[in-house]
């Protein structure tokens, strides 16, 4: 144990790097482990306050929290060790991120602890790989997570469980490090199921209550579903390269592995399937509403910036062998943009002003997908990236406006409730800076000039086209039509947030006059994680501004400082893939396909944008909104839309029913009828058996005598004849 | 001068056999399991004429135990008159399912 400890606080070899320095990883080891500290650390206050807990239940009583010694240790500490953890990592990756910045990395950087599996034929190590892109999600992770950490503090001082909540929050990051920074397909698995188990833990955090604990249970089974792909797909790989590492998959991976080929389609595919259950996509997309069941700051970390995005990474990952296979990446392109659709079309009719931004989640995850499955994977990370910070921000907004209206309800013991944007409604006179920072969210995912969601959603639209116009594109009339569908979504998302934010901020106040009283702006401990996220909903897109976006009017004829820096960021991870597709489709082409380059679409998406957002808060603005209570179903398509095209009804009745009427014929009429049936009739069988021998069992003397007599007289036969 | 011998000693055998299978009196059944083993006495010290003397050292042994049995024998059935006053086989019949 103290041999690994010491390990971990090596800091691991320089690498050789061919341009530039050399990149020295600075405690990468300590970056995943300072989050388990916390996990244990809280767990340990979790336990110590659950043992308190229940001895005052059994002294008659209830545990005070705010009793006259004031809050005990288990409801302070957390305070600072769970944030404080989440901070030292991100200083830690910081550090590892500006090094290699100075270098230029050829080879990704990893960094050997210890052996954690070995056979002869199979071995995994415990070691991490430390590249652009790994580097990039560990800023993410931790820097995004720092934030919702500092958030959560000030959402959820109040609820008892508050030491268990960090530690799960804890072991999420944690789980979700070992995800992005593992150096082989093994290790990834590792995270993926860590950070499911999390999932699991936080939507039902407050298990309590059964619908809430159903939805984990409900995104644990649909994420099942997706990890059998995932598993299958290591499999297929191991036979195939006889390692889980990344270094010689992706080595070997150009020679062993003929483009178009039947085996890398089936590795990608699965690898896909795994992908649909952990990132929501069709057809495993519905376990993600649902798990806006767990508290908001979780929603806004686990189901909306980190862990839903692990399927992108994961084919970013892989970005080579999707590379290898049109068919997969045009599955994975296809797949992403229906599903962009298909959530968009959905989150125009929900009332639930989390459910809304979970659907959100889904179509920008969809985005995400298409992005990543032409071809452009520097771009469906950038767009991984901007969309950590707005839909972050969106979260943790739309947390500040449930934590207020809560208070609000819970002061006068109404029972409305308070995630329904039918009940909020003039919010921003009671909470201008979540207003605020909430339009400036809502202008980033809408795609409007110059906040980050309009460089990167502009890139993967624009990568569409030009993947879809390459000289030798399979399929180039399928990537018209997600060009289109695309510019579609990006139109409805401008729609169903202006709407979000029209309900629930502006137009007259519907929470009553007394409850209304009671509205508040949130702490400062909340707002300034908001004010943060805001910046960089703001900037962070101007880390990858296309060349010819940078040199025209909106990137001020190149007064944006960086250009496609994160593209070139990247380079050392996607080049070989970008090879492997110049090689076979061509270069890609320089106008739509409808014409227009690059810059001519940029200006119509962000100007039809922009006109739908103020159209919309015009039109969202002019319609009469009748608190929940009072408010009428709605009618024809709405209703569909409103429930969600019935796609849940639709897998109870073809899926789980079918599935619950098989168990019960397996139960019933297999199990209950034909096993227990057969070991019964042996059971019934001897005791016949003995009942009818125990019939010669008389008890007189003379019965027997004549038995025996009998017995001797046939004995005596058959020796004599 | 064996055959009629022998043809006693099954009469003797047969009649014994009857007796233990029809009679109730645990005495009377117990004389006839003494018949039946008399009767085998006699076939052995017949039959010795032919084979040898080892017949009739069986018979011996043969009256050996069934002293020993005879003791043994009258006593259970003494100790089962006792306590019920009857020696008919019919009201003993506990021993069963």
């Amino acid at each position: 144990m103290h041999a690994t400890l010491s390990m971990l606080l090596t800091q691991g070899g320089g690498h050789e790097a061919a341009g530039g320095g050399t990149f020295e990883p600075f405690f990468p080891g300590l970056v995943v482990l300072l989050p388990l500290v916390g996990f244990a650390v809280n767990g340990v206050l979790a336990l110590r306050h659950a043992k308190a807990s229940a001895a005052a239940v059994r002294a008659g009583g209830e545990l005070e929290l705010d009793g006259p010694s004031g809050r005990p240790a288990t409801h302070t500490l957390p305070s600072f060790v769970g944030p404080g953890v989440i901070l030292l990592a991100f200083l830690l990756t910081l550090v590892n991120f500006t090094r290699m910045l100075g270098a230029g990395l050829e080879e990704p950087a990893v960094v050997h602890y210890w052996t954690w599996m070995a056979t002869s034929t199979f071995s995994v190590a415990a070691a991490v790989q430390l590249d652009p892109l790994s580097l990039v999600m560990m800023m993410v992770v931790t820097g995004v997570g720092f934030l919702i950490h500092v958030f959560s503090v000030g959402y959820m001082k109040d609820d008892p469980g508050y030491p268990r909540y960090f530690a799960y929050l804890n072991l999420f990051v944690f789980f979700m490090l070992v995800l992005v920074m593992g150096s082989s397909y093994g290790l990834m698995f590792v995270g993926w199921e860590g950070v499911g188990l999390c999932s699991y833990l936080l939507i039902g955090y407050w298990f309590s209550d059964k619908e809430k604990a159903d939805a984990g249970k409900k995104a644990f089974i649909v994420n099942r579903i997706g990890d059998f792909g995932f598993l299958v797909a290591m499999f297929l790989l191991f036979v195939t390269f006889r390692t889980l590492d990344f270094v010689p998959v992706f080595r070997d991976a150009p020679e062993t592995l003929a483009y178009g080929g039947g085996l890398v389609t089936a590795i990608t595919l699965f690898f896909f399937l795994g992908a649909t259950g952990k990132s929501a996509q069709i057809p495993l997309y519905i376990w993600l509403p649902d798990a806006m069941a767990g508290p908001t700051p979780v929603s806004a970390l686990i189901h909306a910036a980190t862990m839903v995005t692990a399927g992108v990474y994961m084919v970013a990952r892989s970005s080579l062998l999707f590379a290898l296979s049109p068919v997969g990446s045009a599955t994975v392109a296809t797949v992403g943009v229906l599903t962009a659709l298909l959530a968009a079309t959905i989150a125009l009719r929900q009332n639930d002003i989390k459910k809304v931004l979970a659907y959100s989640t889904v179509s920008q995850l969809g985005y995400m997908f298409v992005g990543v499955g032409v071809g452009a994977y520097a771009a469906g990370i950038f767009h991984l990236m901007t969309h950590a910070f707005f839909k972050a921000l969106l979260f943790l907004g739309s947390g500040a406006v449930i934590h207020s209206m809560h208070h609000a309800l819970h002061h006068t013991h109404s029972h409305a409730d308070a995630q329904d944007m039918r009940n909020m409604g003039g919010l921003k006179q009671f909470m201008p800076i979540t207003w605020v920072v909430m339009w400036i969210a809502t202008l980033a995912i809408a795609g409007v000039w110059p906040f980050a969601g309009f460089f990167s959603k502009d890139e993967i639209i624009w990568q569409i086209a030009a993947f879809g116009g390459a000289e030798h594109a399979p399929y180039p009339g399928l990537y018209t039509f997600i060009w289109v569908l695309a510019l579609i979504t990006a139109m409805l998302t401008a729609f169903y947030m202006t709407r979000l934010m029209v309900m629930t901020f502006h137009g007259t106040n519907r929470t009553g006059a007394h409850e209304a009283r009671h509205l508040h702006e949130a702490p400062p401990v909340m707002w300034v994680p908001l004010a943060v996220l805001a910046v960089l909903s703001v900037f962070g897109g101007w880390v990858n501004v296309p060349a010819a976006i940078q040199e025209s009017f909106l990137g001020g004829m190149g007064a944006l400082p960086m250009s496609e820096w994160l593209h070139h960021f990247f380079e050392p991870v996607t080049a070989t893939a970008h090879e492997i597709q110049l090689a076979n489709l061509g270069e890609v082409a320089h106008h739509a396909p409808f014409g227009g380059g690059e810059v001519a679409w940029a200006v119509v998406s962000t100007v039809l944008a922009l006109a739908i957002v103020l159209a919309s808060t015009r039109i969202v603005g002019g319609w009469t909104v009748k608190p929940a209570a009072e408010d009428a179903e709605p009618v024809g398509f709405a209703k569909v839309l409103y429930h969600k095209w019935y796609v849940d009804e639709l897998y109870d009745a073809v899926i789980v029913q079918p599935l619950l009427k098989v168990s019960r014929f397996s139960w019933k009429v297999v199990d209950a009828g034909i096993v227990d049936g057969s070991v019964n009739a042996v059971g019934y069988l001897a005791r016949g058996l003995g009942w009818f021998g125990s019939l010669f069992q008389t008890g007189t003397v003379n019965t027997y005598a004549f038995i025996l007599s009998l017995g001797v007289l046939v004995i005596l036969g058959a020796v004599i004849f | 001068m064996i055959t009629p011998a022998m043809v006693l000693s099954a009469i003797l055998f047969v009649v014994g056999t009857f007796g233990v299978l029809v009679r109730r009196n645990a005495i009377i059944m117990f004389l006839c399991i003494e018949l039946q083993l008399n009767a085998v006495n006699l076939a052995f010290v017949a039959l010795s004429r032919i084979w040898g003397i080892e017949g009739q050292v069986f018979v011996f042994f043969v009256m050996t135990v069934a002293a020993a049995e005879a003791a043994v024998g009258l006593a259970i059935i003494i100790s089962i008159f006792r306590h019920y006053e009857t020696v008919n086989v019919d009201n003993f019949n506990l021993l069963k399912w």
